[in-house]
């Protein structure tokens, strides 16, 4: 424990000139600008920024790229390959040949992360799929109770995250409400818990609103004169879908599938309520990783991978809506 | 803007002064297990001592010592099982309790009395302990559950709890095969997370998890689930048609104990509440509470032959020989963690 | 047709949100410990929740923290917007890049980066880090909330104030205030949101002696949750809807004069 709490010199001083360069940055953007008083007023911020945001990154980056007594390693990214890498190191010390084992490479954290992309990415389509409809029902301005429709979308999410997942393990179990009205019809109970495909519904559920509004915000701002216009010159409602108010809507539905996506990557919860701990989100493993097994070293490395590939997969999005301007949930 | 940032100083600091106001008597900061003793029990204490009781809860001993370890001097009291306690000894987390100031700890029972984790018996006292074993509807078993083989068997597919911890999953597997509970054996281990990656791949295995279970088990959601001894006596009150067995390969007999943090600030009341649940009449109460075994001589006696016929709670000598503790894996730790791994994520 | 086609879909939608929630608050009046067997109506979780302190304090918690972070992010954020806004190009865009990256970030990286920062600081956790972990995650919403306002306010009109005699402080409460204060309403509402809904930041970055809602339900959870975490979240529920409706109501009121 002491060994990790010792920062070598060198991590000390890195973090020294980050936060050296940080402040000359920002000295040098305030006297370039004309606006200077005003740039004043962001300082809080920007220290703020790098006390609770930059510093915290670099120690994840720090742990990642050490091992337990803070030398330089590379070990924990071959953890993340290789998920027996950390133990068959420890069985080596201990005298032991792990080919004994007969192991090969150990998929556990390369699997986990195939598992939580594909959920992710399931996620997301059926929160789209039903998500567009809703939004467009809602956006239809013959629709007076839209406006009011959007806040009762609004509602269950300030209902606790975890309550609402709890609520529908009493609806999933096999003595529970589902379950209990098959039975009072006579049908043959269903198995609808303890599996990925409770985890999904919880997920879907969760995220649900957040494709919903952006869809709604961009599709309500539309100019209703386009598609009247669209009408006008002959073509039909289908067409002008297709044609105008689709593609219109593009950037809302870049920010709701950013904003699906990006969480439910890393759920954590909802895979042991309902998915009964049958399996692991990438998550569950980092957590896993940190209290559990308390190798902080593997899971920062696995926190820094998350963080590169979310950063990828946003840098691509951003490509389809590049002024990032699809409306936030606001 | 001025007195908007005055008054939001001035309300930061009265509320991060408000514990602070509050921990002015006596403090005693406990960390215990969730759900793990009779909440009366506290305010009896606070009310004969006037100290104060701030009391925590945690549900894994690995959560429990990284608290302690990245939070020192946080805890005055702290709970943790045997291996963690041989675990902590090791690390310098724990200091040794003076007896003196804990007269009632002569309660304990005397085979308990300097155990193998602790074997000076200098840093812990017994609280509670139990056995690992299963728990099962018999209403709904085919044939008599007497092995950890029923665990593993077909006919209950999708039908078994199993615990989402480690040690006592892979143990209660390695037990299985006729190992120890504390291999180290990596070929042992591997065997045991085989065995038990094929029982989730045979569709056997409902879910992983550990507190849930008893309320589950309550209320017929499955047929078997592997149990810890307290837990099945709080089910089979609700539900008789509950039973709870160690099976007769051995299983797993633990303690938990009640240690104070080298680094705690109130020692004394440490000692002072450690001495307090040491007494017969509250031991009893927490007993009563609680539903694990007693390791308390007096609260047992108190008991009577309620407590003494009830074989979950009082197994027989010749069950707890059949049973080992845990010991301290810290060197295997990576191996039980990969391997569990392997299991949580088996397909 | 089509019409009813299409408020029969919404309506189902609707009804997949708000299931779970209605079992919950029956659920709530349920006499018994059981999920799924109705054993009678009866109020008694009601009355425990009021005499559990455990539940009582994580309230007491889980409300100041929203508030306070709400309050300190909304004035933090606002500056920061002003001030960023009124930056050159390239060094507005490193701010935004770094605004960005918290809300980027997994919750989980965040509260696990924050833990890291407090235990090598050795800062215990508790009250103060939780706050602070909250202010963290909250400003940059706020900020994003303000930024469009900024955008659409006359470039000019601070600068005439300026020139026209007034102080910069003078300028920031009666120029640019009045013109992004619905951003500010939206980012303080939203930041008070997101820090009563929190629980993977806050599991993190607290003790398990200071706990709000969210990590109490969590290490309940774990045991089965008592009914009286349902009659918990009826009554928030409740009460945010008859709020929401109120609000609501004002507002189309204030439209229709």
């Amino acid at each position: 424990m002491n060994g990790r709490m010792a920062f070598p010199p060198w991590a000390t001083a890195l973090m020294l000139l980050a936060l050296a360069a940080f402040v000359v940055l920002v000295v040098l953007s305030i006297r370039r600008n004309r606006g200077f008083r005003r740039t004043l007023f962001s300082f809080p911020y920007s220290l703020w920024i790098v006390v609770f945001t930059i510093i915290p990154l670099l120690l994840i980056g720090y742990y990642a790229f050490t091992d337990r007594m803070g030398q330089f390693t590379l070990d924990n990214f071959k953890t993340f390959w290789d998920s027996n890498f950390e133990m068959n190191k420890q069985l080596t010390q201990l005298g032991f040949d792990p080919a004994a084992l007969g192991s090969a490479r150990g998929t556990v954290n390369v699997d986990t992360l195939v598992y939580s992309l594909w959920m992710a990415l399931a996620c997301t389509l059926i929160c789209l799929l039903i998500g567009y409809p809703a939004a467009l029902f809602m956006a239809d301005r013959n629709f007076r109770l839209g406006s009011t429709l959007v806040i009762l979308f609004i509602i269950p999410m300030w209902m606790n995250f975890l309550l609402r997942t709890i609520a529908w393990m009493s609806l999933l179990e096999d003595n529970g409400l589902i379950n209990t009205l098959l039975k009072a019809l006579g049908l043959p109970k269903a198995q609808l818990m303890y599996n990925s495909q409770a985890v999904l519904l919880g997920m879907v559920y969760n995220y649900l609103p957040f494709m919903v509004f952006p869809i709604y915000n961009s599709l309500s701002k539309q100019d209703r004169r386009l598609t009247e216009a669209s009408m006008d010159l002959g073509a039909n409602p289908a067409l002008t879908f297709l044609k105008v108010t689709m593609p219109l809507s593009l950037p809302g539905v870049v920010s709701g599938i950013t904003m699906v996506f990006m969480p439910s990557v890393t759920t954590f919860f909802i895979p042991r309520v309902l998915g009964g701990g049958n399996t692991e989100m990438f998550g569950d493993l980092i957590e896993r990783t940190f209290l559990s097994a308390d190798n902080w070293n593997v899971g920062s490395a696995l926190s820094l991978i998350m963080m590169v590939l979310i950063l990828l997969s946003l840098s691509l999005l951003r490509k389809v809506d590049p002024e990032g301007e699809g409306g936030s949930m606001i | 803007m001025k007195k908007l940032a005055t008054l939001l100083l001035s309300a930061l600091l009265l509320l991060s002064a408000l514990p602070a106001l509050a921990q002015g008597g006596g403090v005693v900061n406990v960390f215990n297990w969730e759900d793990y003793i009779n909440e009366d029990v506290i305010a009896m204490f606070e009310e004969e001592t006037g100290i104060k009781v701030n009391y925590m809860r945690f549900t894994l001993n690995e959560d429990m010592m990284v608290q302690v370890r990245t939070s020192p001097g946080a805890f005055d009291v702290v709970f943790p099982s045997d291996y963690a306690i041989e675990r902590m000894i090791a690390e310098d987390l724990l200091q040794p309790i003076d007896f003196a100031k804990v007269p009632n700890a002569e309660n304990t029972l005397d085979w308990l009395k300097n155990p193998d984790y602790d074997p000076e018996n200098r840093y812990s006292v017994p609280y509670m302990w139990g056995t690992v074993g299963i728990l099962y509807d018999t209403t709904r078993v085919k044939g008599p559950v007497d092995s950890w083989g029923a665990l593993f068997d077909e006919q209950y597919k999708g039908e078994v709890f199993m615990m989402d911890s480690p040690r006592d999953t892979l143990g209660v597997a390695l037990k299985y095969l006729g190992y120890s509970v504390n291999s180290k054996n990596p070929q042992e281990i591997q065997a045991a997370a085989n065995l038990l990656i094929g029982q989730k791949q045979k569709g056997i295995v409902k879910a992983y998890q550990v507190d849930e279970t008893k309320d589950k088990m309550v209320a017929g959601e499955g047929i078997l689930a592997l149990v810890w001894s307290g837990d099945a006596q709080y089910a089979i009150n609700l539900n008789p048609d509950l039973a709870y067995v160690v099976p007769r390969e051995g299983s797993n007999v633990w303690v938990d104990g009640m240690v104070i943090p080298a680094q705690a600030k109130n020692p004394e009341n440490a000692q002072a509440f450690i001495d307090f649940l040491c007494r017969p009449d509250i031991a009893q109460l927490n007993c009563e509470y609680i539903e694990y075994s007693s390791p308390n001589a007096g609260a047992i006696a108190l008991m009577g032959e309620e407590y003494t016929t009830n074989e979950n709670l009082n197994p027989s000598q010749e069950t707890i020989d059949n049973c080992e503790f845990f010991h301290d894996n810290n060197d295997v730790k990576v191996l039980y963690d990969t391997f569990w791994g392997m299991v949580k994520n088996a397909k | 047709m089509t019409r009813f086609l299409k408020r029969g879909y919404l309506a189902l939608v609707l009804l997949f949100l708000y299931v779970p929630i209605v079992v919950l608050i029956i659920q709530s009046f349920n006499a018994g410990v059981s999920r799924a067997k109705w054993e009678g109506f009866s109020l008694k979780w009601y009355i425990d929740l009021f005499r559990s302190p455990a539940i009582m304090n994580a309230l007491y918690i889980t409300l100041t923290i929203a508030l306070l972070s709400a309050l300190i992010a909304t004035v933090l954020g606002t500056l920061a917007a002003i001030g960023i806004h009124a930056m050159q190009r390239r060094p507005q865009g490193l701010m935004m890049t770094l605004t960005n990256i918290p809300m980027t970030m997994p919750d989980i990286v965040t509260g696990i980066s924050l833990m890291l920062l407090f235990i090598f600081t050795q800062v215990p956790r508790g009250y103060v880090t939780m706050l602070l972990a909250h202010i963290t995650f909250n400003i940059p919403y706020v900020i994003l909330s303000v930024m469009p306002k900024l955008k659409q306010m006359n470039r000019f009109s601070y600068e005439a104030a300026l020139d026209l005699g007034a102080t910069p402080g003078y300028a920031l409460r009666r120029v640019i205030l009045p013109a992004v204060m619905p951003g500010v309403v939206t980012g303080a509402l939203l930041s008070f949101t997101l820090s009563l809904d929190d629980f993977t930041i806050s599991y993190f970055t607290t003790s398990p002696l200071v706990q709000n809602l969210s990590t109490l339900i969590y290490s309940e959870a774990r045991k089965g949750i008592k009914p009286t975490m349902n009659a918990l979240s009826a009554l928030m529920f409740v009460s945010l809807l008859v709020l929401l409706l109120a609000v609501n109501r004002r507002v189309s009121r204030t439209n229709e004069n």
